[in-house]
């Protein structure tokens, strides 16, 4: 509960010509706390994350990194200000290597516009890059191109390609989305592991995966916060059960 | 025999631009003509051009005969209304090709897909119909005529420009810089950033890369090399016709790059090279040409979509692949 929050959204709306994806949402994020928002379908959830990651701007309202005003700015302005997303659809380089995409993910920080030199001259990015291969364990898919790893693969490379920018804040979407349980349980190891070093926001449509992984969950429904609170405020949530573990 | 051949492709792709050039050193004696030669060099470097923004970058752009078109007239221009050397048509050419490039760029990459290619044919349809009726500056219809240039005059040296053997050298070493700069462009992390952009335009967004910039960037120096093959080609024609503009001029890009194999290094001019090859025969047989590269076009399309050396390419790889690893 301490610091000043690293990302805060302000009275945030979100209209789709009448429709109201998002109405009114305010909550702080507090830095470290490895938090997910979760929702039934339709929740507004996705919507969310777009407007905190940049997808999308907001119709009203602020979002606010670090203190500053975040609203609008190009999601290529999120990446350099310190905030990486993974996406809920798998998006990859498909017809390069794994190394390649990283290195290229890493590349950002040190060199965008550079015409004339080769690629091989920035040792150090190499280098870098096969060291968040191994972080997601994906050195073996070093040189396969990415659109050949399998579905789970892709998206633990989505991960280190997030990494990459070094991000103080890191937003992801449905990060287990496809996966088979092996490769959920792989991924929630690194998730744990990732929100101990920096701060990790995840949507979720699984409830049950979140409950024994995050300090804290942020209910949506109809475009609304219905409930903030800890894993164990939320199971004992009254409204929450009613439209969310009803479904079940 | 296999081997040798996979060994040396190999080799090639690791010395691309070494390779470009011993072959096109010899590349006149094996044509039957020098100006066929000429124009080969001259196409091809437009088609590598263009191939930097369609191939490697994902644009399709139907609008490449703006700057093959801006190149040629602006170079000419300089020599026949200037009356400025050699040389200076060819700068002047690449800048006014670039800036084209600039101004069309600017107003296309805020469209996707089909709109890009819709919007860069309107604009450059726009440019045909300025110079076209630009008379007094262009010769409108006619083209503009004498562009001459009868010697290239170096320090200590002067080479006769109009023996067509020394015009393909001469020329031979523009398309040589023109091929080692996209080489270097494609080697580099900038050329990383542009694949990137290729394969998923919003993951490049999410990693800090400013997609519309990197785009026109990529835009303007397609343009410059493109206008660069077109200032060639007026100091080559000695005129500047007005079918450099057109439209099919732009397609003709197009149909290179994919004959040849899009987003490979070589793919453009060996497109370039089989186009006016089989022109320069058809044409002798049959006055059915463009039904005859229709057919052709159709069979690559639907047949072998990696083109000529992007299928070779790919075979190669697979006997890679099956010999277990490196060769």
């Amino acid at each position: 509960m301490t610091g000043a929050p690293i990302l805060e959204a302000k009275a945030v709306s979100r209209y789709f010509g009448k429709f109201q994806a998002l109405n009114n949402i305010s909550v702080a994020f507090r830095p470290g706390e490895l938090t997910a928002i979760i929702g039934p379908n339709g929740a507004g959830k996705s919507t969310f994350f777009n407007v905190i990651s940049g997808g999308i701007p907001s119709s009203a309202g602020q979002v606010l990194f670090e203190g500053r005003d975040i609203t609008g700015l190009a999601p290529h302005d999120f990446a350099r200000l310190g905030i990486a997303k993974s996406f809920q659809i798998t998006n990859v380089f498909k017809q390069l290597s794994g190394h390649e995409n990283v290195r290229v993910a890493l590349q950002m920080r040190t060199t965008r516009f550079q015409i004339l030199r080769p690629r091989e001259d920035y040792v150090t990015l190499i280098e870098q890059a096969d060291a968040l291969l191994e972080r997601v364990g994906l050195t073996d898919s070093r040189n396969k191109l990415a659109g050949d790893l399998a579905h789970g693969q892709q998206r633990s490379l989505e991960v280190a390609m997030a990494l990459a920018c070094d991000p103080r804040l890191l937003l992801m979407d449905e990060p287990t989305a496809g996966m088979s349980p092996q490769e959920t349980t792989v991924m929630m190891d690194l998730i744990l592991q990732l929100s101990a070093e920096r701060t990790v926001i995840l949507v979720e449509h699984k409830m049950k995966m979140v409950m024994g992984l995050c300090k804290r969950l942020i209910v949506l429904h109809h475009g609304e916060l219905l409930a903030d609170g800890n894993p164990e405020e939320i199971r004992t949530n009254a409204e929450v059960k009613r439209v969310y573990l009803g479904q079940n | 025999m296999k081997n040798t051949v996979i060994a040396s492709i190999v080799f090639a792709r690791q010395h691309r631009v070494a390779t470009a050039l011993a072959f096109l050193l010899v590349f006149p004696f094996l044509m039957p003509y020098d100006a066929l030669s000429v124009n080969i060099l001259i196409f091809g470097l437009y088609a590598v051009g263009f191939n930097l923004l369609f191939g490697y970058t994902g644009m399709l752009s139907f609008g490449h005969a703006a700057f093959l078109g801006v190149g040629s007239y602006l170079a000419g221009i300089s020599v026949v209304h200037a009356g400025w050397p050699w040389w200076a048509a060819i700068v002047v050419g690449v800048a006014a090709s670039c800036l084209a490039g600039l101004v069309i760029g600017f107003l296309a990459i805020r469209t996707r897909g089909i709109y890009f290619s819709m919007v860069t044919l309107a604009l450059a349809q726009i440019v045909y119909y300025v110079f076209y009726k630009a008379e007094r500056w262009t010769g409108g219809e006619n083209g503009l005529r004498g562009v001459k240039v009868e010697a290239i005059n170096l320090p200590g040296i002067s080479i006769d420009f109009l023996n067509p053997l020394n015009k393909y050298y001469v020329i031979l070493v523009f398309v040589a810089l023109a091929l080692w700069f996209v080489s270097r462009l494609l080697n580099s992390p900038f050329g990383a950033v542009i694949e990137a952009i290729r394969e998923n335009e919003k993951r490049a967004a999410a990693c800090g890369y400013d997609v519309a910039r990197a785009k026109l960037l990529v835009f303007v120096l397609s343009a410059g090399i493109c206008g660069l093959a077109g200032a060639l080609r007026a100091l080559h024609l000695s005129i500047v016709p007005i079918d450099s503009l057109h439209y099919l001029q732009s397609g003709q890009a197009v149909m290179m790059a994919l004959l040849g194999g899009m987003g490979t290094f070589f793919g453009p001019f060996v497109g370039a090279a089989v186009f006016l090859y089989l022109e320069d025969v058809v044409t002798n047989l049959t006055r059915y040409w463009m039904g005859v590269v229709g057919a052709i076009f159709m069979v690559f399309v639907l047949f072998f979509p990696k083109g000529i050396w992007g299928t070779l390419l790919h075979q190669i790889e697979r006997w890679q692949r099956r010999q277990g690893g490196s060769v």
